[in-house]
């Protein structure tokens, strides 16, 4: 294990003594991690699979807050590792579950002379183009590179927050693009379908298996989701570790520090960009397939900030944090506000649905998490030495003098 | 040759035309698409009406975004904060117009014009009130506490604040675009020269903006709260040290930018004819977009941004098609980013504050 040696900040002054202290003790072995991270998962995958129905609603939340977690924490990547304040991350949800639409669909109805050009998907299909599960996650992670690459681009000279201004026009035009696209020919097919899906979406099938039939059984899709949030996950560990992801660490800390250092930061900004956007592309690959249909209204800007309030409840930077903030935002943006608290503005008197007020809940959550608790619920050590002691640093780090 | 051209290693081929659309790139970008649609013009039709009357349309619908984008620029001259919130006080304010003069003042299409004048003015006195007391608020709950906290912090609470006022607006107003009386009748000419037809609205949007943003740089350039303001956007410490109370003035500047935001509200409730939550989403970022082409933190610049890009979407929304003017401006948006983050008059930042 490689021991970052964190600036340790002060000492935090807790009244629960024994509980707090043995807790700290079972921290401090060897393995724990390794023996938590297992047993979390196990039971992960155990309790959905086990508990609820083959196609209840619990398990359809399950199947959604694996996927947030592969979306938050593709974006960590962007925002709670490297700093860059990413408002546009649904563009990668579009370019991977546009990929599906290209690839798992008939949308290319006419291609191979009508026939279907199938590989590695259901025999039966008869037109358009059908790839193998894995294989479009494969191509939708490298489009999504290459638009986060793209996307990153212009953002290079700027500071925080017109990164952030620079990548929500991005986000926006992406799903603009999207809303638009039925208008948008290439050759003799348009780009998407518009606010009407591209569906059907074929069923998810893994090579040597039968595809599974989401109609009658969703817990092959929750498998598949927690295996690859799982793969995600221990990515997240080991880029942290490494050269890439302690440069990351360090331009977020002091950009020009980093740069001193030798540190590439053109290079090491890109890549970040590029790491999430493909970890975003990846898990908007997952969605599509689970939807399964592709419309331009499911990329809005709302998403963004559904994803980044995951990242900044958790902790910014913080790993486990983050998947925390995703599985505890799926619950309240797929449960609690469309089912159990549905009821509760009438029995109040209130005329409005719950889902109507997702937007003031993401925001309020924002704001304070922000003013009171920056760090996060589960705050990385040394990010939280950040966050609370200020940066005297971000006052000329970032010019944006050309 | 050779050692010459090894002892000035920064000259490159290329040099010349770099620094050449460094220095111009951005003015080409911006005359490219109204000097586009004339020649198409004079060559289709002949006559340069068309254009006129895009240009007409651009400038009165600029004037929204100056005021807004003022508030932008404001703010960040002072505190270098983004405050994401800004388009959505503008929705507030919209909302808040439209429910004044209806309910409150009770003021149909039918009625007198000197109670709809009268009634106006007095709605527009109150919203701007209203936007800029609950930007101040704003400011005070959402800014200030995280002050001295890492700069993404307050940015975030920007955008959640922009997200619960949405919220507010969207249930108020419901969920979809809503259409609301046309109070002034609009669109009715006001004046015809040379084929180009001014409208009312055209009118209304100019003749409210243009006291506004004269009182405004006057107050900044000549009250003593004014030069309060410019002393703290160049240096806040030393500012304080001078005896001005900073925390006061940021307070200041919030309530400039929200009076401001609360007249581009009214203008564009009886402008545009219909609500809608999200509008302040999309004029947000539209009027950022000015803001950053004038230069961020720069009071002219934003007025001149503002007009450019309500000339450059309106020529995309009358050529293009409604549904890309989000494209247009945002990629004009990008390309100031790439080419001339400074804006086009942006050396004087910090002082113009």
């Amino acid at each position: 294990m490689t021991v970052e040696a964190p600036p340790r900040g002060p000492t935090p002054q807790s009244g629960v003594g024994g509980v707090v202290e043995s807790w700290r003790r079972l921290r401090r072995m060897r393995y724990f991690g390794l023996i938590a991270g297992a047993l979390t998962i196990g039971l992960a995958a155990l309790i959905p699979v086990t508990a609820f129905g083959s196609t209840s609603k619990e398990l359809d939340v399950a199947i959604y807050a694996v996927t947030y977690v592969m979306f938050a924490l593709g974006l960590n990547i962007v925002v709670g590792f490297a700093g860059l304040l990413d408002l546009g991350y649904v563009a990668f949800y579009a370019t991977g579950a546009y990929t599906v639409g290209w690839f798992a669909s008939d949308h290319f109805s006419a291609v191979n002379g009508g026939q279907a050009v199938n590989f590695g998907a259901e025999t039966f299909l008869t037109q358009g183009i059908h790839l193998n599960f894995l294989l479009i996650v494969l191509i939708a992670m490298v489009i999504s590179a290459i638009a986060g690459a793209i996307i990153g681009f212009p953002t290079l000279r700027l500071r925080g927050d017109y990164i952030a201004i620079v990548t929500l026009a991005f986000g926006e035009i992406a799903t603009v693009l999207a809303r638009n696209g039925a208008d948008i020919k290439i050759g003799e097919y348009a780009l998407t379908g518009g606010p009407t899906a591209i569906a059907p979406i074929d069923q998810l099938k893994l090579p040597f298996l039968t595809a599974f039939d989401s109609a009658t059984d969703i817990r092959p899709y929750y498998l598949v989701g927690l295996g690859m949030a799982v793969i995600m996950l221990l990515v997240s560990f080991a880029l942290r570790e490494s050269r890439l992801g302690r440069a990351w660490i360090a331009i977020r800390e002091d950009e020009v520090a980093a740069a001193s250092m030798g540190v590439p930061t053109v290079r090491t900004k890109l890549l970040s960009y590029a790491t999430g956007a493909a970890m975003g592309g990846a898990a908007g690959a997952f969605l599509g397939f689970y939807v399964p249909a592709i419309g331009a209204n499911q990329f809005q800007f709302f998403f963004s900030i559904l994803i980044l309030s995951m990242v900044i409840l958790g902790g910014l930077g913080s790993i486990w944090g983050v998947v925390a903030g995703a599985i505890s935002l799926a619950v309240i943006d797929r449960y609690l506000l469309r089912e159990t608290l549905k009821p509760v503005p009438e029995k109040l008197g209130l005329d409005f649905s719950t889902t109507e007020i997702q937007f003031g809940v993401y925001g309020f959550l924002l704001v304070i998490m922000m003013v009171l608790r920056p760090e996060g619920l589960f705050p990385e050590r040394r990010r939280k030495v950040e966050m609370t002691q200020g940066e005297g640093t971000d006052e000329t780090v970032f010019e944006a003098s050309a | 040759m050779e050692a010459a051209s090894i002892a000035a290693p920064a000259r490159r081929p290329l040099d010349p035309v770099v620094q050449f659309l460094q220095q111009y790139g951005l003015i080409i970008l911006l005359a490219a698409m109204p000097l586009y649609y004339g020649i198409h013009d004079l060559a289709a039709d002949g006559s340069l009406t068309r254009l006129g009357n895009n240009l007409v349309a651009g400038v009165s619908s600029g004037a929204i975004w100056a005021l807004i984008a003022l508030g932008y620029t404001l703010v960040y001259g002072i505190i270098e904060l983004i405050n994401f919130a800004h388009g959505e006080i503008f929705m507030i304010g919209s909302f808040t117009a439209f429910e004044l003069w209806s309910i409150t003042f009770g003021l149909t299409p039918e009625s007198a014009v000197a109670a709809i004048v009268g009634g106006l003015l007095v709605t527009l006195i109150l919203t701007m009130i209203t936007t800029g007391v609950l930007n101040v608020m704003i400011e005070r709950v959402a800014y200030r506490p995280l002050r001295n906290a890492p700069k993404l912090a307050p940015l975030i609470t920007a955008v959640g604040f922009s997200f619960i006022l949405q919220n507010v607006g969207l249930l108020w107003q419901g969920s979809s675009q809503r259409s609301i009386p046309d109070l002034i009748d609009s669109g009715a000419a006001f004046l015809t020269i040379g084929g180009v037809e001014i409208e009312r609205k055209d009118v209304l949007a100019v003749a409210v903006t243009v006291p506004l943003v004269l009182l405004l740089t006057t107050f900044i350039a000549r009250s003593r709260l004014g030069k309060a303001m410019r002393a703290t956007a160049q240096d806040p410490e030393a500012a304080r040290l001078m005896g001005i109370n900073v925390n006061t003035t940021i307070s200041l500047t919030f309530l400039l930018g929200g009076l401001l935001a609360g007249a581009a509200g009214l203008i564009y409730a009886l402008y545009q004819t219909n609500l809608w939550y999200f509008q302040g989403f999309q004029a947000g970022l539209i009027a950022f977009t000015a803001a950053v082409m004038g230069g961020i933190g720069n009071l002219r610049g934003a007025v001149l941004g503002g007009f450019i890009i309500g000339i450059i979407s309106e020529l995309a929304t009358n050529r293009i098609g409604n549904d890309w003017v989000p494209v247009v401006v945002f990629s004009y948006l990008i390309l100031i980013m790439v080419f001339r983050p400074r804006g086009l008059i942006g050396e004087e930042t910090r002082e113009a504050g």
